[in-house]
């Protein structure tokens, strides 16, 4: 615990308990619609954390991140309704799975010396192949989809992840807080430096007798399985699965605008991104709704509009200004940004 | 019979994989130069195809007509893009000109959303229906005319590149960053004119798409992914590259198509793609720099 906190200024811990405060007793006041938006939010904070870990800290640039959320959420799906297993057990088999995908492609691109854009396109080819492939796997439904059982559940049976959005709420939150501290942690551990020195500078990391193929496969098999855990949630919550959708390159795109926008390689920017990409869109859906306009695109056009103005104006992201003005910036969270 | 029956779905696939290798072509000279990947490719091309659509229900214009026009506009918009909005993130890093590029690329689609609607749309020209018989292999008459046409953009260019003095200057750009600036040569302006005229390739490419197939706003991602897989194909920054993988491609989709299902077609692309980024990551004609 000790090693948790230190160096951590109390101030900035403070402002954390009054958040996570805050989070944990929405599900109170909220009512049911804006449970869903903040599990949207959340779900993004997580995945993004994650992606946060293979881009933010070794400096890798994955693009086809919805293909590790598609593989967890698909095979905990599938062992779900085919074999009766608990989604807390089939989370492990689709985190190895992922996680082996991941080491796949990591193992081929590092091997072979692809990096940079290369790199990127390489992990949108794998996740249209998977896309086309799912497509094509009858035996989870193809292209028809893949669904999972609903029925009104009048109580939580969390041991089947089948219940109210309250329950999902929570695991999430969970899940976030997880997450946030194990790449807290991980930045100040070891690996966490050696990534670090990587995504500045694999030429002198690599001088400096850092192995940066193994530190790379790291980053990407960790989070590859982690954002498959992401996948589990998504399948439970939304009960059907689309390869079109799970696997589209739209999807792997919406999951890192979060920690883009928030701020790269920091560890409150994939929250604070998912926060303020999930609140503008729902907040100008409600705009529309209200000024009675209804044309297809609409939204979206603003919402690329804002993206644009804050990529432009804000080039390290939301987060490290915003950090400045809470007065957070003299605590040690800055070796990450 | 079934050789025949090959054959043609053979050609046809290299006609198409023909204006495929236009439209890369204005990818890779924008990467080559520019050093920017142009994650709204595909976006701008489908705006080319509305326009195509635009032009042709309001004049009746046939497209092979409307194909330095719809250039010329592409161009200018490509070149306004990289002046106002890329020009200032040349050198920041890779993601941050991701994100703007996705921004303008979703701005694009839903605009388009917007102005025409989800439908599918296409036209019919006097030739639509028309073929070749060339010794009892049926060829279309509209996709010979928009390879053809492509071709012809294509050489245009490579003479721009070799012969004039902007085209010269553009490739010192390419080459040595510095050593154009030293010797006094406007590189932002080279760069806006790149981009314009990369542009330009999509403008030419859509137009002549727009012949052979129909369009909806949503297309737009999946030609970026083409144009993505055809240029590390055929070699990022590579001009013949470009056409020879968007030759390669065009031919993989359409045998893939026909001897396993049409809807797995890009699931071979991507094979290609896979295989080339491990074995040969500078591309089919690409430098060894890579």
């Amino acid at each position: 615990m000790k090693y948790l906190f230190e160096g951590v200024s109390r101030s900035a811990l403070v402002l954390l308990a009054l958040f996570f405060a805050a989070l944990a007793a929405a599900p109170m006041f909220a009512n049911d619609y804006l449970i869903v938006v903040l599990i949207t939010i959340l779900y993004f904070a997580y995945a993004g954390q994650c992606w946060n870990i293979m881009m933010g800290f070794a400096g890798q640039l994955s693009l086809g991140h919805a293909l590790y959320v598609g593989l967890g959420a698909y095979v905990t799906a599938a062992l779900y309704v085919k074999f009766g297993v608990s989604p807390w057990i089939g989370l492990f088999p689709a985190l190895v799975i992922a996680g082996a995908v991941g080491a796949v492609i990591g193992f081929l691109a590092f091997r072979f010396g692809v990096s940079g854009v290369y790199f990127a396109i390489l992990t949108i080819a794998f996740a249209e192949f998977a896309r086309i492939g799912f497509d094509h796997f009858a035996w989870v439904g193809g292209a028809a989809g893949y669904f999972l059982p609903v029925a009104n559940y009048t109580q939580n049976d969390f041991f089947n992840l089948r219940g109210s959005q309250h329950m999902f709420y929570y695991i999430l939150l969970a899940m976030t807080v997880a997450a946030f501290v194990l790449c807290h942690l991980l930045l100040r551990s070891r690996a966490g430096y050696y990534w670090l020195a990587i995504r500045e500078s694999p030429e002198a990391a690599e001088a400096l007798g850092i192995n940066i193929f193994r530190y790379k496969m790291y980053a990407v098999v960790l989070s590859a399985a982690l954002t498959s855990l992401g996948g589990v949630i998504f399948a439970f919550f939304y009960n059907n699965l689309f390869p079109e959708q799970v696997f589209h390159i739209s999807r792997s795109i919406e999951l890192i605008l979060g920690p883009i926008i928030g701020g790269i390689g920091t560890l409150f920017g994939p929250i604070v991104g998912a926060f303020l990409l999930t609140g503008l869109a729902e907040g100008l859906r409600e705009v529309m709704l209200r000024l009675g306009i209804d044309l297809p695109g609409m939204k979206q056009v603003f919402y690329g509009i804002c993206l644009l103005l804050v990529v432009m104006f804000l080039p390290d992201g939301v987060w490290p200004p915003l950090k400045k003005k809470l007065g957070l910036d003299r605590d040690t969270e800055k070796r990450g940004s | 019979m079934t050789t025949e029956v090959v054959l043609k779905i053979a050609i046809s696939g290299v006609l198409t994989g023909l204006v495929y290798g236009l439209m890369a072509l204005g990818l890779s000279v924008i990467f080559g130069v520019v050093r920017v990947v142009n994650f709204a490719h595909g976006e701008m091309m489908t705006i080319a195809m509305y326009l195509v659509i635009v032009f042709f229900s309001a004049l009746g214009l046939d497209p092979l007509l409307m194909l330095v026009p719809i250039s010329a506009v592409l161009f200018a918009l490509g070149y306004l893009m990289q002046r106002a909005i890329i020009n200032p993130f040349i050198n920041r890093p890779e993601h941050s000109q991701f994100m703007l590029l996705v921004a303008v690329a979703l701005i694009m689609v839903n605009a388009l959303l917007l102005i025409f609607g989800p439908d599918s749309q296409g036209i019919t020209t006097t030739y639509s229906f028309d073929s070749f018989d060339v010794g009892g292999i049926i060829i279309d008459a509209g996709k010979v005319y928009a390879a053809i046409a492509a071709l012809i953009v294509a050489v245009a260019l490579f003479a721009f590149f070799r012969l004039t003095l902007t085209g010269k200057a553009i490739r010192a750009c390419a080459d040595n960053y510095n050593g154009a600036l030293v010797v006094g040569l406007d590189v932002k302006r080279l760069y806006s004119l790149t981009f314009g005229i990369g542009a330009a390739c999509v403008g030419a490419a859509g137009t002549m798409l727009m012949i052979v197939t129909d369009v909806t706003p949503a297309i737009g991602p999946a030609y970026t992914l083409l144009a993505f897989v055809i240029v590390i194909t055929g070699g990022l920054g590579s001009m013949p590259g470009a056409i020879v993988g968007g030759v390669l491609i065009g031919l993989t989709e359409a045998l893939g198509g026909f001897f396993f299902t049409p809807s797995a077609k890009t699931m071979f692309s991507f094979a290609i793609l896979v295989l080339v980024l491990l074995f040969r990551p500078q591309g089919i004609m690409g430098r060894k720099t890579a």
